[in-house]
C-alpha cells in the first residue's frame, strides 16, 4: 500500500494523478466486492496523496474557502476545431500600407451650418443628408429631362452595388488565399444558381413539389419503371408511377405494321366521309339553296336589280355538282329536294325514293 | 456566381461567432446517440453519463435510433459528423447492443467536425447511479471539476489504454480553471487497469477533519461503475494530430531596448561599442609604414643630407608617404 504513495505522476493542472506501476496483484480467493473494496482503498490512497499536494500549495483565503492557483495542465488535449487563422488583408488595406496611409478617427457628431447644430455624422438626422435636400438649383451643365433628386438616389444604388461587389471580390480573394478558415465566421460564400435562359433574372428557388416531380420522374426513368430499384432505408413510394410504353418489333412478321397503318387510314378518311352525312355535299346544296333564295327575291323586285342579282346569282365554280344546277324556278321544290338528294351520296347509303 | 451569405439576425450571428473557431476554446459538448438496438445497459450508462455532463448544457442526449451510424466502418460516420455539425458537438458516446459486440459503447472526439479518434467499449458490471446513491445528499454537485486517479502500467504501456486514459480526462474534464477553491473537492473519477479491463469508477470524496492542514480523504462510491473491456479503437493520423495539438505561438510585443526620446530631443539612442583591440584589427594597409620601407627612406635621406649630387634613390617605387 504503501509503494502505491510513494511512486505516482501528478498533472495539477488537470487534478489528475498517475501510478504507473501495477498494484499488487490480488489473490484469487477474493470476491468481486472484496477486488472493488480493495481497488477503491487504493485509489483513495492515490488521491490523499493529490490532496497533499493540492493543500500544502500557496493559497489565500477567501470567504468560500481556500483558493489555490493551479498551474498549468501537463497532459495536452487536442482542440476541438482549427486555430483561427488571419483574415487576409482586402486590397484598400494592403494599398494603404504601401502608400502609409494612417487610418484617423472621425467625431461622431460635426457642426452642421444649415441648422447650427451639433448633428451626427451617420444615423438618423445626420449631417448633410442626402434625403433632405428641399431644392436642388439647376447647373449649366444639368440635361433638361433629368430629375436631380432621382439622380441622386441612382448615384447612391450605383455606389451600394459598387461597394458590395467590391466587399464579395475580397471575400472570394480571402478564400481563395486562405481557404475557408480565412472568412469571417459569420460569413460563408454560397453559389447561386445561374439562369438558364440567359435571362438577367434570379432563378427563383424551386419548391418542394417539383423537386418531388422531378425525382419521381427520374426514377421512373429506367427500363422497368423504377419497379425493380433499390430502394434507400426510409424511401416513402412513388407518387406518380409512369405509363409502359409497349414497341413495335423491329422485323414484322405478322403484318402488324400494316394494320396498324390501315386503321390510321380507315380513321382519317371516315372522319371527312360520314355514313350518314356527306358534309362537302350538304354544303355545296346549301349554297345553291341560298342562292335560289336570292335569285326569286331579285325577280320579284324588279329590272336593274335583276341584273345585278343574276350576276350574284352566278353559281360559284366550286363542286362540278353546282354547273349543273340551273337556277330552279320552282324554289319551293328543290328545297324540299335539295335535302332529299343530298342524302345517298357515302359509301353505304341507301338511296332514298322522291 | 457567389453571393455571400449573411445571418439574416443578430441572434444567428451570436450563435455562429459562438461556434467559431477561436484561440480559448469552448468546453466540449457531449452528443450521446444509440443505434439499432439498445440493452437497459446501455440505456442507464447513456443516461448517467448525460446526467454527469448536463450541467451548462454541454451535453445532448437523443433519444430516437440511429440506423446510419456505424462508427468503425467507412461510410458510418457521416450521419455522425452530420449531427455533430448540427449540435456543435465535439464529443459522443454511441451505445449499440449486438449479439457479436454485446453493451458497446463507442467514445469519440471530432476535430473540425470530422471524427479525430474513437475507442469502442464493452461495458460489463454496470451499477448506475441511482442503485449506488448518487442521486441523493451525498453526490457531488453537478458540474463541479473532478479528479482523476488511474492505476496500472497499462496505461503507460499499452497504446489502446493510454488512448482510453486521454479520453476520459477529456470526457470528464470540464473547463480548465486556474484558482480551485479546495472545499469544492468533490468528485474523483477511479481507473484501475486490472489484466484486460478498466474497472470506471465514480466516487465523491468527503474531506475529514485531520491533524495537519490536509484533511483526510474519504471516497464514498457513488455514479455509474463499469467495467470496460477494450474492443476497438481508432487513433488519429499523425498529421491531423499534429493539426490538433498546435498552439498559437505567443507573440508579445518586442521591447525596443536602447532607444529613448524626447519631443525636445528628438529620438535618442545608444550604441555600445565592443572592445576593439587596434593591432589586431583589420584596417586599410599603410605600407609605406612598414619597416623596410621607412628604413630606406631613412638611408636615402642621410645619402641626401650627405651629397646632393647624389644619385636618385634606387627603389623604383615612388614614395608618397613620409
Amino acid at each position: 500500500m504503501s509503494s502505491i504513495a510513494s511512486d505516482y505522476e501528478l498533472d495539477i493542472g488537470n487534478l489528475l494523478i498517475f501510478h504507473g506501476r501495477d498494484p499488487p496483484p490480488l489473490s484469487s480467493s477474493m470476491t468481486e466486492e472484496e477486488r472493488d473494496a480493495e481497488y477503491l482503498e487504493q485509489g483513495r490512497v492515490l488521491v490523499q496523496a493529490l490532496a497533499d499536494a493540492l493543500f500544502n500549495m500557496p493559497s489565500t483565503l477567501d470567504k468560500v474557502g481556500r483558493l489555490v492557483n493551479l498551474p498549468r495542465p501537463r497532459m495536452q488535449l487536442p482542440r476541438e476545431k482549427p486555430l483561427p487563422k488571419p483574415r487576409p488583408p482586402t486590397k484598400w488595406e494592403t494599398f494603404a500600407q504601401t502608400k502609409g496611409i494612417v487610418k484617423r478617427k472621425r467625431s461622431k457628431l460635426e457642426f452642421d451650418e444649415q441648422n447650427d447644430e451639433w448633428r451626427r455624422r451617420h444615423g438618423y438626422k445626420r449631417v448633410n443628408d442626402e434625403n433632405d435636400i428641399p431644392i436642388i438649383e439647376a447647373k449649366v451643365s444639368d440635361e433638361p429631362g433629368v430629375d436631380p433628386f432621382l439622380k441622386l438616389r441612382a448615384d447612391k444604388k450605383e455606389r451600394v452595388a459598387k461597394q458590395e461587389k467590391n466587399q464579395l471580390e475580397n471575400l472570394k480573394r480571402a478564400a481563395k488565399i486562405g481557404g475557408k478558415g480565412a472568412l469571417p465566421s459569420t460569413l460563408q460564400l454560397a453559389a447561386t444558381s445561374v439562369p438558364i435562359t440567359g435571362t438577367k433574372e434570379p432563378t427563383k428557388r424551386l419548391s418542394k413539389e417539383i423537386v418531388g416531380q422531378a425525382a419521381g420522374l427520374a426514377s421512373t426513368a429506367t427500363a422497368s419503371i423504377g419497379k425493380f430499384d433499390k430502394k434507400l432505408p426510409g424511401e416513402k413510394p412513388l407518387k406518380f408511377a409512369g405509363k409502359h410504353r409497349k414497341f413495335l418489333p423491329v422485323v414484322d412478321g405478322k403484318g402488324e405494321e400494316k394494320q396498324l397503318l390501315q386503321d390510321v387510314l380507315n380513321k382519317v378518311i371516315s372522319k371527312n366521309s360520314h355514313d350518314i352525312l356527306d358534309v362537302t355535299k350538304a354544303v355545296s346544296m346549301h349554297n345553291v339553296e341560298e342562292e335560289g333564295k336570292r335569285a326569286q327575291q331579285n325577280r320579284k323586285q324588279g329590272g336593274k336589280k335583276r341584273k345585278q342579282s343574276s350576276r350574284d346569282a352566278r353559281p360559284s365554280k366550286k363542286g362540278g355538282k353546282l354547273n349543273h344546277k340551273v337556277v330552279s324556278k320552282s324554289p319551293g321544290k328543290s328545297g324540299s329536294k335539295g335535302g332529299t338528294r343530298a342524302l345517298g351520296k357515302g359509301k353505304n347509303t341507301k338511296r332514298v325514293n322522291r | 456566381m457567389l453571393r455571400i451569405v449573411k445571418p439574416k439576425t443578430k441572434r444567428a450571428k451570436r450563435e455562429l461567432e459562438k461556434r467559431a473557431p477561436k484561440l480559448e476554446e469552448n468546453t466540449k459538448k457531449l452528443l450521446l446517440l444509440h443505434g439499432t438496438k439498445v440493452s437497459s445497459v446501455l440505456r442507464g450508462v447513456l443516461a448517467d453519463l448525460f446526467h454527469l455532463r448536463k450541467a451548462e448544457g454541454r451535453a445532448i442526449k437523443y433519444s430516437k435510433k440511429n440506423d446510419g451510424v456505424r462508427p468503425f466502418e467507412g461510410g458510418g460516420e457521416t450521419s455522425l459528423e452530420f449531427l455533430s455539425q448540427k449540435t456543435d458537438c465535439s464529443q459522443f458516446a454511441f451505445g449499440s447492443h449486438s449479439k457479436k459486440r454485446p453493451h458497446n459503447l463507442v467514445l469519440g472526439r471530432m476535430f473540425d467536425y470530422h471524427v479525430y479518434d474513437m475507442i469502442e467499449v464493452g461495458v460489463e458490471r454496470y451499477k448506475s447511479l441511482e442503485s449506488l446513491g448518487g442521486g441523493k445528499k451525498a453526490s457531488p454537485q453537478p458540474g463541479s471539476k473532478p479528479c482523476f486517479a488511474f492505476i496500472g502500467e497499462a496505461f503507460e504501456a499499452r497504446p489502446e489504454f493510454r488512448h482510453l486514459k486521454e479520453l476520459l480526462v477529456d470526457l470528464f474534464r470540464g473547463e480548465v480553471i486556474e484558482t480551485l477553491n479546495l472545499q469544492g473537492l468533490d468528485r474523483v473519477f477511479l481507473c484501475t487497469a486490472a489484466g484486460d479491463k478498466v474497472l470506471f469508477r465514480h466516487c465523491a470524496i468527503r474531506l475529514k477533519k485531520s491533524g495537519s492542514k490536509v484533511p483526510r480523504i474519504e471516497l464514498v462510491e457513488v455514479g455509474p461503475s463499469m467495467d470496460m473491456v477494450i474492443r476497438r479503437h481508432r487513433e488519429p493520423s499523425d498529421n491531423l494530430k499534429k493539426e490538433a495539438m498546435r498552439i498559437m505561438p505567443k507573440t508579445t510585443k518586442k521591447k525596443v531596448k536602447n532607444v529613448s526620446g524626447d519631443p525636445l530631443v528628438g529620438k535618442v539612442g545608444r550604441i555600445y561599442m565592443p572592445k576593439q583591440d587596434v593591432g589586431e584589427m583589420a584596417l586599410a594597409k599603410m605600407k609605406g609604414l612598414k619597416r623596410e620601407r621607412r628604413e630606406a627612406a631613412a638611408a636615402r635621406a642621410v645619402a641626401a643630407d650627405s651629397g646632393t649630387e647624389a644619385a636618385p634613390s634606387n627603389s623604383p617605387k615612388k614614395q608618397r608617404t613620409e
